[in-house]
């Protein structure tokens, strides 16, 4: 193992695991960033999704070795008080029931309105169909992706 | 702040400082119990507790599942206590079964059971804190009034805060709260309308911390490896390689635990990172001992439920004379429907950490039943319950599957090995191939109507793999099979329904709405079977079986009043536009059910796809849920309880090959994504009945809404799950 050199939320990490570790434990395990949440380990239910350099990407399919210098955001990092045009969106339109999700679903959200600011619905269909809501959220998120590209 | 014995035994009890603390009654018996229940240990079993700074608190044994229950019972302690919603926080009890006798969180029960209680306490504690202004000032009674956590003289306009009358108040008497002056209901201000919930936005930031997000110093990580096989377990197995991994600390034998656990036992591995424990579980090597269940198949299991539904069974219910009016009737109709195991899936994979420290052991615990946690752990450790402390966690999704004690009974043993914290988790595989299943089935429906068209027959023959069967061998199979099929509200002179259970080694048990998930579909399927033999509308034919007896009174507490159910039918029908044509290759389907003590009905548009397959353009449900306490709720509610059925109806099933699941992560069991949620209206009755419950009740409908919309549209009728629509048939 060597140490490998991240930068997660503007912060710099040091960190001593094997190099073909998922993201996804290093961020929940080592470095205490619970908020990106394990669901299937497989890139099928997208509850792991992060930024890397602004993309939306599956934290449990990225080994931290392929990180090198790209900018990692996670939920905790979106913005500094909750903030972010999503996530007024998301309390607005009252999208969370559990909310295990819903880390990985504003993610997703985020990065496709940063590179398509005013999406269709079948636009917010291709970027959110990865990320599966057990408890069915999905036109309240639908909604609130709507709400947020109108800055409301 | 932990409740004492002295607080609960006074029910207003002071210490010096800390305010008042009002106990509260919710857990009552019901009327329909058979048998006379056990008398509570205590007289309380949640709390009021107003502190010096005029926050209170409501210290309550109910989980937050994501069905907003933090939010809808502080709104129904502060309406009647006369304070800001923002001023109150639900707080989870301890595990204390001592105090809290009932600390499950499951039924849709939540709110139903703690509606009154809950208002007769904050008007309790409202009225005491004007006894406590009125003696102070000594001034008339009706000259004060409270408001927004004040009570205010109105002639003098002198006031004072709760928490500035919070010491006078708690040297009162608390009054007998059965007899608390409660508000009108005109005058609500947040029962009833639509509240923001307090868990979003932690849900939105990443903070909301769920079982698996449990972090606590020197903590280890396990996993465990089972046998795929139902009962079977590990013959050998050599750890050398998994042992010589990095970050591994031990790998052991766990054995299966029967009982009320249903534990699979197997291999623990114990590691210091999560992804270094499930590393390890793949290089062990396991040979397994797959146990008498090996041979089991879904195809055989089918086969041994059609044959079971064919046949005489357990006579549940029996009006009138099922055979004569077979026998007479000219209009024969025959159904089978067929249901298969689900999986719950929760999002959230199924964990728990445990702490045993010798004498003493802590657990964080998403659970529905942190009681049942507790004396699992207890029990296998060899502690007393009340050295076992439980904290019960956001969980990432219910749906009945959180209530058992496998996961917590494993957790335990590894536990007791390990010495340290240990975070148990279960990978998606573990949580989809050994869950408790619901139940599959198939109905044998039989029915005649009458040259009138008015249908003189129903008989119904339901065979499942009864959950009562793998819980309690020795009981009635049919005490969790039948609700809903019992209490098949139409008007119908002959009616019968046998039950006759089927063996599997599958273990099985609650999952969202329960049995009602698949009575709901056989008896609205065939409903509109019959009313299409009878050439009606599939709404008249409903509304015409539904009238209301003057001295009608409801044979049990799951009886549906028929009159609510008609109301929830014509307000469906109205705002789907039911009476409005459809172009050719589009139809309308509707289903109206009863449980929970809600009433629901579902009306699903669809549209056949050039012949060959079928869409779901939109779902307008109408919920008579009584008095609609976080209309909010309600929504969101019947939204995730539509979206949970759609994805039953239309693409998960578990299927069993050689005693063991073959669906393993979410792309053998694919719930609905986003690209296939219709949109969903949500229309709800004004009603001041007490409330029903809202979790589970949305959903059985929406399946025999989906079929009976895509006969009215293909004339094809959809009779097994999930649905297979046969091109041009």
């Amino acid at each position: 193992m060597a140490a490998i050199h991240l930068l997660i939320n503007d912060h710099p990490h040091d960190v001593d695991v094997a190099p073909d570790t998922p993201l996804l434990w290093v961020l929940r395990d080592n470095l205490n960033l619970t908020g990106t949440k394990y669901g299937c380990g497989m890139g099928l239910c997208g509850s792991c999704t992060v930024h890397l350099d602004g993309e939306a990407v599956r934290a449990c399919q990225t080994p931290v070795s392929s990180v090198g210098t790209k900018k990692i955001t996670t939920i905790e990092g979106l913005s500094p008080n909750s903030s972010h045009p999503v996530q007024l969106a998301w309390i607005a339109e009252q999208v969370p029931q559990c909310g295990y999700c819903q880390s990985g679903q504003v993610m997703a959200a985020a990065a496709l309105l940063a590179r398509t600011p005013h999406p269709t619905d079948d636009q917010i269909d291709s970027a959110m169909v990865g990320n599966l809501c057990r408890c069915g959220v999905y036109q309240r998120i639908r909604r609130a992706i709507h709400r947020a590209a109108k800055g409301a | 702040m932990p409740i004492s014995r002295r607080a609960f035994i006074a029910g207003g009890a002071v210490v010096a400082g800390t305010g008042l603390i009002v106990g509260v009654r919710l857990y009552k018996p019901s009327v329909f119990a058979a048998e006379k229940e056990k008398a509570p240990p205590n007289p309380f079993d949640a709390f009021v507790h107003v502190k010096p700074d005029g926050k209170v608190s409501l210290i309550v044994a109910k989980s937050e599942m994501g069905q907003g229950i933090r939010t809808g019972l502080a709104m129904i302690l502060a309406d009647e206590l006369e304070v800001d919603l923002n001023s109150v926080t639900v707080e989870q009890a301890d595990t204390r079964p001592d105090i809290y006798p009932h600390l499950g969180t499951g039924g849709s029960g939540s709110t139903m059971e703690n509606y009154m209680p809950l208002r007769r306490a904050g008007a309790t504690v409202r009225e005491l804190m004007i006894t406590a202004a009125v003696a102070e000032w000594k001034v008339p009674r009706a000259e004060c009034v409270a408001s927004m956590g004040t009570v205010v003289h109105r002639a003098s306009l002198r006031q004072a805060t709760y928490g500035e009358l919070v010491e006078a108040a708690s040297k009162l008497p608390i009054p007998d709260q059965s007899k608390a002056p409660l508000k009108d209901d005109s005058k609500f201000e947040l029962i009833g309308h639509p509240v923001p919930r307090v868990d979003v936005p932690s849900k939105v930031n990443g903070s909301a911390q769920f079982g698996l997000d449990v972090r606590v110093p020197e903590m280890l990580f396990a996993v465990v490896a089972r046998c795929p096989t139902f009962g079977g377990k590990p013959a050998h197995f050599d750890a050398t390689k998994a042992k010589s991994l990095p970050g591994v600390r031990d790998v052991f034998e766990i054995p299966a635990l029967v009982s009320d656990k249903h534990t699979a036992g197997g291999v623990a591995v114990v590691a210091d990172s999560t992804w270094a424990a499930m590393r390890a579980r793949d290089a062990l090597q396991i040979t397994w001992d797959n146990g008498p269940a090996a041979s089991e198949s879904s195809e055989a299991l089918a086969e041994a439920l059609r044959t079971a539904a064919s046949k005489p069974g357990k006579r549940v219910r029996n009006d009138g004379d099922v055979d004569a009016a077979l026998s007479h009737t000219t209009k024969h109709v025959e159904a089978v429907y067929e249901l298969p195991f689900l999986a719950h899936a929760t999002m959230e994979p199924m964990n728990i950490t445990v702490h045993a420290r010798g004498n003493e052991a802590e657990v964080w615990a998403p659970s529905q039943s942190p009681d049942w946690v507790q004396r699992t752990v207890a029990e296998i450790l060899g502690l007393q319950p009340a050295k076992v402390a439980v904290h019960t966690t956001l969980m990432g999704g219910g749906f009945g599957r959180r209530y058992m004690a496998d996961f917590p009974a494993e957790a335990a043993q590894i536990a007791k090995v390990v010495g340290k914290p240990v975070q148990l988790v279960w990978t998606r595989e573990d949580d989809m191939t050994h869950d408790f299943y619901r139940p599959a089935c198939c109905h044998k429906m039989r029915g005649a109507v009458d040259p009138n068209g008015r249908p003189s027959a129903w008989f119904h023959t339901l065979a499942s793999t009864a959950i009562r069967g793998f819980w309690e061998p020795n009981g009635d199979p049919s005490g969790q099979e039948v609700g809903g099929a019992r209490e098949m509200p139409y008007a119908i002179p002959n009616v019968r329904l046998e039950y006759n259970p089927a063996a599997s080694s599958v273990p099985r048990a609650w999952w969202r709405s329960v049995e009602n998930s698949f009575n709901g579909f056989a008896v609205e399927s065939f409903i509109d079977e019959l009313a299409a033999a009878a050439g009606q509308d599939p709404v008249q034919f409903r509304r015409s079986l539904l009238a209301k007896p003057a001295n009608w009174k409801p044979k049990s507490e799951d009886d549906p009043d028929p009159a609510r159910l008609r109301g929830v039918l014509d307000l469906a029908a109205e705002k789907s536009g039911w009476s409005k044509p459809l172009p050719k290759g589009k139809g309308r389907g509707i289903a109206s059910y009863a449980s929970f003590g809600s009433y629901f009905a579902e009306v699903a548009e669809v549209s056949i796809i050039d012949g060959k397959s079928f869409k779901i353009d939109r779902i307008v449900a109408a919920v008579d849920c009584g008095r609609a306490i976080n209309p909010e709720s309600v929504r969101s509610q019947t939204e995730g309880a539509i979206i949970y059925g759609l994805s039953a109806a239309l693409k998960n099933a578990i299927t069993i090959k050689n005693g063991a699941v073959e669906q393993s992560n979410f792309d053998g069991y694919d719930p609905i994504r986003i690209n296939e949620a219709p949109p969903i209206e949500v229309h709800i009755v004004e009603s001041d009945e007490d409330p029903g419950g809202m979790g589970e009740p949305g959903l059985p409908p929406l399946a025999p809404a989906v079929a009976n919309a895509v006969f009215a549209a293909s004339g094809q009728r959809l009779r097994r799950l999930p649905f297979e629509f046969r091109p041009n048939a």
